[in-house]
């Protein structure tokens, strides 16, 4: 979807208000507008101090165990080869995984926890909340905290504790206090509501770590800066294997910040093509799924316009998918405007391509992938055969399964 | 244009007593009731009405109007059907204020021209957006004020001198003064900071200062209507309907005297505080 002439550089964003396009900006309480301000202040002096580069960058090399490779998955490749013979073509795009599944915690939600958590001890706040859907984030937050001695709360909606145990309990031997949710869809959006009802009570000493690239200004930039290390160390990896830029780009999205991570240091080069994966859940037609640049509009919610997935009387709808890390109504901002663009083409897998795709990565690599990354994989596994074999794919495996395997358990009926 | 709000504001402090604002969730628990409840409202002591408008995800909001919400939306209320519950009530009470208390997305998805224009001719005076500070005043605000409507702004503990003007600079009607930092329905820990908060924005505007969140009893309501302009009660009412309810949820023949009764004993706490006028 083209509709508007290309912007000088799709990296500028966003304003001073916090927006991108028309999405993004700062819909919270007055309560909090006065604490998001100091954090904007905060993070955009620690943003120019080395000092604070240098830590971050120490922590991430020794504590989280970046750079993470760049892979190339040859069995994967051989893979969409003989899918493109198969059908009489002579594609089959070259795979590579970028390995944030290999990270301390097992995703990339801790390349952001580093980083905010080293923020929130420069600002001086001693606890630590933060929203969590697979409970990725939560672990990734209560290790930190951990780490750093920081008093730590995880709000976590109570469908997501039943499906994600093995996380729960990672939190609570980290030291962190798992709150399960009970109110409103009982999911990661209604974390967040508890986690800002949370943080509007306890103004003066907590600090809300996010966990992805969505939520009032200045979440979106912050969560993205912290993630784009992803992007960062690829275009060097790739530099480094095959001398050039890669071809494209994909990545799966829940709030979208692993594949902005990926994404934004390539958005300005324009012969790399992007691909986000939202999560289809049955299927986009169904009316059940958590794809909301192909299912919903433009509205406001959690501190920001984006795209959600509302009725007609601006009532936010459940989101449903097999992924409790995708099950979320909405998407950071910067993709809805990337969106509305054209500069990212999005497109969606159902559970069922996830769930196909968990299990070919698992035999052909060796990698057990998590559910979230699986909806990448499915889409490479259709548009690699079709790709020139000269083609370069990056595709972000942000995630290890190890937490997905009763679900997929269950799923597959029985081990 | 004098509004409503001021007309009613200048008659409470001419009687030297300070503004009862009752907040009600419309369509709670289902929009007969809701409708009858807001007509028994000014008979029973309610000075200005606050009309929650139900959204799925309150984020401001405590267990009480989070749950009342959620009756409301089971019902099927809608934005156009709480402009509705206006119109009809205009029929019958012309002076008493009406403001919506919501979040912005309902108004965002029914469009913001066509709600100020159709808000206006239900007969709603003002709007409280919990989710618009000023930094998003472009949305709503600017809009609504250019319209004829009032735009009540919150005023909270974390709102500075150094912030508090541009708070009040597009504020109209009256300022919201919250009573502490949290959600609805919590516990207001002191009395002598939220009085010297109210003496603080006073300071800084010629508007009345209503205080809310917390405030349940006739007795709080007297303790803040000590210092404040108006006090405001929701949770309380809210959670009278919850009680009110059968095994089903569904609304009794107690449901609005539960309400008013409450109003009446919060009206009298009210007017037991005697104000220079
Ligand atoms: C492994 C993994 N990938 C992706 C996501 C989705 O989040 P985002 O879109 O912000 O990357 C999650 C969220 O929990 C996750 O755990």
């Amino acid at each position: 979807m083209t509709v508007n002439p290309a912007p000088n550089s799709f990296r500028n964003g966003p304003d001073e208000q916090g927006r991108f396009g028309i999405f993004g900006g700062r819909f919270v309480a007055e309560t909090l507008m006065p604490l998001i301000l100091d954090l904007e202040k905060a993070y955009a002096e620690a943003k120019v101090d080395p000092a604070f580069r240098t830590e971050l960058d120490g922590y991430l090399k020794h504590y989280v165990g970046r750079p993470s490779p760049l892979y190339f998955a040859e069995r994967m490749t051989a893979h969409v080869l003989a899918l493109a013979e198969a059908k009489g073509g002579t594609g089959g795009a070259k795979i590579y995984f970028k390995r944030d599944e290999l990270n301390h915690t097992g995703a990339h939600k801790v390349n952001n926890v580093t980083g905010q958590i080293l923020l929130a001890m420069r600002m001086g706040k001693k606890r630590i909340i933060a929203e969590t859907g697979a409970g990725q984030h939560g672990v990734a937050t209560a290790t930190l905290c951990a780490r750093f001695g920081l008093q730590c709360v995880v709000y976590m909606g109570a469908v997501d504790v039943e499906r994600q145990k093995p996380n729960v309990f990672r939190m609570k031997m980290l030291g962190a206090e798992v709150i399960p949710v009970q109110s409103g869809t009982r999911t990661l959006k209604d974390a967040m509501n508890e986690a800002l009802r949370d943080w509007v009570t306890n103004v003066a000493d907590t600090f809300y770590c996010i966990g992805t690239a969505a939520g009032p200004h200045p979440y979106p930039m912050m969560v993205r800066d912290f993630q784009s290390v992803i992007g960062h160390e690829t275009r060097a990896q790739m530099q480094e294997a095959e001398g050039r830029l890669p071809d494209s780009l994909i990545a799966s999205i829940g709030g979208g910040s692993n594949a902005i991570g990926l994404f934004h240091p390539f958005l300005d080069d324009p012969s790399v093509k992007i691909w986000g994966v939202e999560a289809a859940g049955h299927g986009v037609e169904s009316g059940q799924h958590a794809a909301s640049l192909a299912g919903g509009r433009p509205g406001v919610l959690h501190g920001n316009r984006t795209y959600l997935l509302m009725n007609g009387d601006g009532q936010i709808t459940d989101a449903h998918s097999i992924s409790a890390g995708l099950d979320y109504p909405g998407i950071g901002p910067e993709h809805a405007w990337l969106h509305q663009m054209g500069r990212i083409d999005y497109i969606s897998a159902t559970d069922t391509e996830a769930l196909e795709a968990f299990q070919l990565c698992s035999k052909l690599e060796g990698i057990i992938p998590a559910l979230e990354p699986s909806h990448a994989l499915a889409k490479v596994v259709q548009l690699a055969p079709d790709l020139p074999r000269d083609h370069l794919m990056v595709v972000n495996l942000c995630g290890r399964g190890d937490k997905d395997i009763f679900t997929v358990a269950e799923h597959l009926g029985g081990m | 244009m004098t509004t409503r709000l001021a007309i009613r504001f200048a008659a409470c402090a001419a009687e030297g007593r300070a503004a009862l604002v009752t907040f009600v969730t419309a369509g709670d628990p289902d929009h007969a009731t809701a409708q009858a409840i807001l007509h028994a409202l000014p008979g029973a002591g309610a000075d200005i009405i606050e009309l929650g408008v139900p959204f799925t995800d309150p984020m401001a909001d405590g267990i009480p109007i989070q749950l009342a919400g959620q009756r409301a939306l089971k019902g099927g209320q809608t934005l156009r059907k709480t402009l509705a519950m206006v119109r009809d009530f205009r029929k019958v009470d012309a002076a008493t204020p009406i403001v919506l208390m919501g979040y912005y997305n309902p108004i965002y998805v029914y469009g913001v021209d066509v709600f100020l224009k159709d808000a206006l001719e239900a007969g709603i005076d003002g709007l409280i957006m919990v989710d618009l500070p000023p930094e998003e005043d472009a949305e709503l605000c600017l809009p609504a004020l250019k319209a004829g409507l009032n735009f009540v702004r919150l005023a909270t503990p974390t709102t500075d001198d150094k912030r508090l003007p541009k708070v009040l600079q597009n504020t109209s009607g009256f300022v919201y003064y919250v009573s502490m930092t949290g959600i609805t329905g919590g516990v207001i820990a002191s009395y002598d900071a939220v009085g010297e908060a109210v003496a603080r924005i006073k300071a800084h505007t010629n508007l009345p200062v209503a205080v809310g969140f917390g405030v349940k009893t006739a007795a709080d309501a007297a303790a803040i209507a000590k210092g404040a302009d108006g006090v405001v009660v929701g949770s309380a009412l809210v959670e009278k309907v919850r009680l009110s309810l059968d095994g089903a949820g569904k609304a009794t023949p107690a449901t609005v005297p539960a309400v008013t009764d409450l109003v009446s004993e919060l009206a009298r706490g009210v007017r037991s505080v005697r104000k220079a006028a």
